[in-house]
């Protein structure tokens, strides 16, 4: 992501950018397939950007909302859309929203796009993008809670790529713009990405804290944090004083206004500003620690003479390089290394003796339990294979129909003949065949499917009604990814 | 070492080596155990014939200490072996079992680092050292971003191909496994980061390697004699060796190692 000037450069960056999106697409796309309500009337790109908002706005130093937290705080958004609806319903549809952006129900708990670029030799590669929206982090005391990255709040404010100081003060130059114009509402947005910006610019110091209190080594102490920390510092002065003077105009704003809707917003323009405020403050008290954590874990991992004799550095000839192999070479010296480091297994020999006074040991008592479990009435297990195997064979060879078309009513007068149960089999099959999901068979890489045709003939059958089918089997090209049926009427089916 | 030796010695050595593989028992704590490890260390024939029986069980042994007690490690095709697919088994997930694996021995490498975090605390026997599932994940974790960084800075596309993720680098599976997870139950779910780190720290302690000390920080545990000796000894060379035959040589000290003793930043 180096700005190297490449064209390709750019046009990665955009894709990447775009792709952070597509998971709030993907909301409204699925929206109409919830089994469990119409969920149709919801605009859930909206609630997933609200979403994000809530998450990103929870987000301190320490912690961000707990998820029962965002839920609640979505509600009210989520009733306005559909009032009608019961609160169970909306909670759902909340809990949906954020299962949707932390991606629950795959391993990595993100999202990957896949785009194309082309290399250095000039070739056409595809590389994998990795994301997330929001994840899931422990805090100390075992609770789990929610943070934005850094793609989401981009997303969120639209700002993508864009240095997180230079675009504050812009934001700030622009919101004493709007507010010299009186234009509240835009000045309001503006102040809300101001604060988007600050929290941002918190989440980037509190990485470099943490990393220092890791391994004070990491970080250059000498001079890159001192510099950071005296940015840091000087950031927070400035912001300080265009802040304070920002609330006190507003303020005035707000006591002056005579039109209520505009008294309405400047009041919540001088509560963000506020909450911008409290935000500087809280990140200047951990700049001011920040010194003191150094000192402290300096105490803890640095004072101790050079090495004396020689030994592996785990860290550093270890580690770091085996993080940087391909997956595939990685395997190799992770497994050597684990065999190596984890000791002996003693395998269990079960001893007779042992045995015998466990078994011979009186059940022991429950006391603690609440009750005695009641009795499950068991069903007997339904038999879920009808038909047995050789019925499905002959089903299958009398099913095999590559030239010419035939009846269905001919088919179970066949089958009948042989088994009654192949004939319900055959009847079965054709009536699967009646809407043949021609992708689903290409996808499991099946050569021919079967297709049946209504020519409007019914049926005369004793134990069978409806239509008296035309089936035919026709051949799927793969290659193509369309089914190449045979020159049959079985085209207008497909 | 043609000499007789007793059934009374062979017997000896052998409960030597029995004493071996109960981790947790300490010489200090148990009088035959030090006597024997008092003996180990005198009589060199004895030494060769605990040395011997241990060979015979397909069993090394790596030292015989005060503080360590004997410490065994299984050769290669042991029944004392600890396989790797039995241990990364219990992940329920259809991830590409190489994955599990690597992430799993990454992180049996960074309690390793973490706790001995520079060459001199590995080599030096009197030195304890603290790890905690927190810290072993951010330490991984740390190491990642660095990389990151230096991926973003070097010039071309670092983006893992998509038709290839066997040659996808092994810190970006790392990073883009979630640190946590809220599950339905409230427990640390055993996908995550933080729930292999939890499980491997437990099944170190088991080992007798680590100690619990407390449930701070996800449970933190201090390093026992007994795991700097495994380490030092064994483990720490087979995984270079490795490196090597891969041709990833790396020089201590150099700008390479985060942990190099560099007393320029003091």
């Amino acid at each position: 992501m180096a700005g190297t000037g490449d064209p390709d450069e750019g046009l990665a960056r955009r894709l990447k950018a775009l792709a952070c999106t597509a998971p709030l697409h993907d909301l409204d796309a699925r929206k109409s397939k919830l089994d469990w309500a119409d969920a149709t009337i919801y605009q859930m790109a909206e609630i997933g950007l609200h979403t994000i908002d809530q998450v990103t706005i929870a987000m301190d130093f320490d912690t961000g909302a707990d998820h029962q937290q965002v839920v609640n705080r979505l509600l009210p958004f989520i009733a306005a859309q559909a009032p009608g609806r019961a609160i169970t319903e909306h909670t759902r549809v909340a809990r949906w929203v954020l299962d949707n952006l932390i991606n629950v129900g795959t391993t990595d708990r993100g999202f990957r796009r896949v785009y194309g670029s082309v290399d250095a030799d000039g070739r056409y590669r595809r590389r994998a993008f990795d994301f997330k929206l929001l994840v899931e982090l422990a805090a100390p005391d075992g609770e789990v809670y929610l943070r934005a990255t850094d793609e989401a709040i981009n997303v969120l404010v639209g700002a993508l790529d864009t240095d997180v100081e230079s675009a504050q003060i812009a934001a700030e130059v622009k919101l004493e713009n709007l507010i010299s114009r009186g234009r509240l509402a835009d000045a309001k947005l503006a102040a809300e990405q101001a604060r988007y910006r600050t929290v941002q610019y918190g989440e980037t110091l509190r990485a470099k804290l943490d990393a220092t209190r890791r391994d004070v080594r990491s970080v250059d102490w000498e001079r890159e944090v001192p510099e950071l920390l005296d940015a840091a510092l000087s950031h927070i002065e400035s912001r300080f004083r265009s802040e304070t003077a920002i609330l006190k105009n507003i303020t005035a704003a707000r006591d002056e206004a005579e039109d209520p809707s505009r008294k309405r917003r400047a009041a919540e323009l001088v509560d963000i500003v506020g909450d911008c405020i409290r935000r500087h403050t809280q990140l200047q008290s951990r700049l001011q620690a920040a010194g003191a954590v150094f000192r402290a874990e300096q105490d803890r991992q640095q004072f101790s003479g050079p090495p004396q004799r020689a030994a592996i550095d785990v860290f550093g000839q270890l580690l770091t390089p085996t993080l940087e192999l391909p997956l595939a070479d990685a395997v190799a010296p992770t497994q050597a290394y684990f065999h190596a480091a984890t000791g002996i297994a003693v395998p269990t020999v079960p001893s007779l003796p042992s045995l015998v006074s466990l078994l011979l040991r009186p059940a022991p008592e429950r006391e603690q339990l609440v009750g005695e479990v009641p009795e499950p009435e068991l069903l007997p297990a339904e038999v879920t294979d009808s038909y047995s195997d050789e019925q499905w064979r002959y089903a299958d060879t009398l099913l095999d129909l590559p030239e010419v078309p035939r009846r269905l009513s001919g088919l179970i007068a066949e089958a009948r003949e042989t088994d009654a149960g192949v004939a319900r089999l055959v009847a079965l099959r054709a009536l699967y065949a009646y809407g043949p999901e021609v992708g689903a068979a290409i996808r499991q890489g099946e050569r021919r499917v079967l297709l049946a045709l209504d020519d409007g003939t019914p049926l005369e059958d004793p134990e069978f009604g409806g239509a008296d089918l035309l089936l035919m089997s026709a051949g799927v090209n793969n290659s193509d990814g369309t089914d190449g049926t045979d020159d049959t009427g079985s085209e207008e089916v497909a | 070492m043609s000499t007789g030796h007793s059934s009374a010695d062979a017997e000896a050595a052998a409960r030597l080596v029995s004493f071996g593989m109960r981790p947790k028992l300490l010489p200090g704590r148990d009088v035959v155990y030090g006597e024997l490890v008092r003996r180990y260390g005198e009589d060199s024939s004895f030494k060769q014939l605990t040395h011997a029986v241990a060979a015979g069980l397909g069993l090394m042994v790596l030292e015989v200490s005060a503080q360590a007690g004997a410490v065994l490690a299984a050769t290669d095709e042991s029944i004392f072996e600890i396989k790797m697919d039995s241990y990364a088994r219990h992940s329920k997930i259809r991830e590409r079992r190489d994955t599990e694996k690597v992430l799993h021995g990454l992180i049996h490498l960074a309690t390793a680092a973490l706790g001995y975090p520079r060459p001199d605390d590995l080599a030096n026997d009197t030195y304890i050292g603290r790890v905690s599932v927190e810290q072993v994940d951010g330490v991984v974790r740390e190491a990642c971003r660095l990389l990151d960084e230096r991926a973003a800075a070097a010039d071309g596309n670092n983006d893992p191909l998509a038709d290839a993720p066997e040659l996808e680098q092994a810190w970006r599976a790392y990073a883009r496994r979630p640190a946590a997870a809220a599950t339905k139950d409230g427990r640390l779910s055993s996908d995550t980061t933080r729930g292999m780190v939890a499980r491997a720290l437990r099944f170190l302690s088991e080992q007798g390697f680590l100690v619990q000390v407390s449930g701070e920080q996800g449970g933190t545990y201090r390093t026992t004699p007994r795991y700097q000796v495994q380490v030092r000894e064994l483990a720490a060379d087979a995984a270079f060796d490795e490196l090597l035959t891969l041709g990833v040589v790396s020089v201590p000290g150099g700008n390479g190692s985060l942990r190099a003793a560099n007393s320029d930043t003091l």
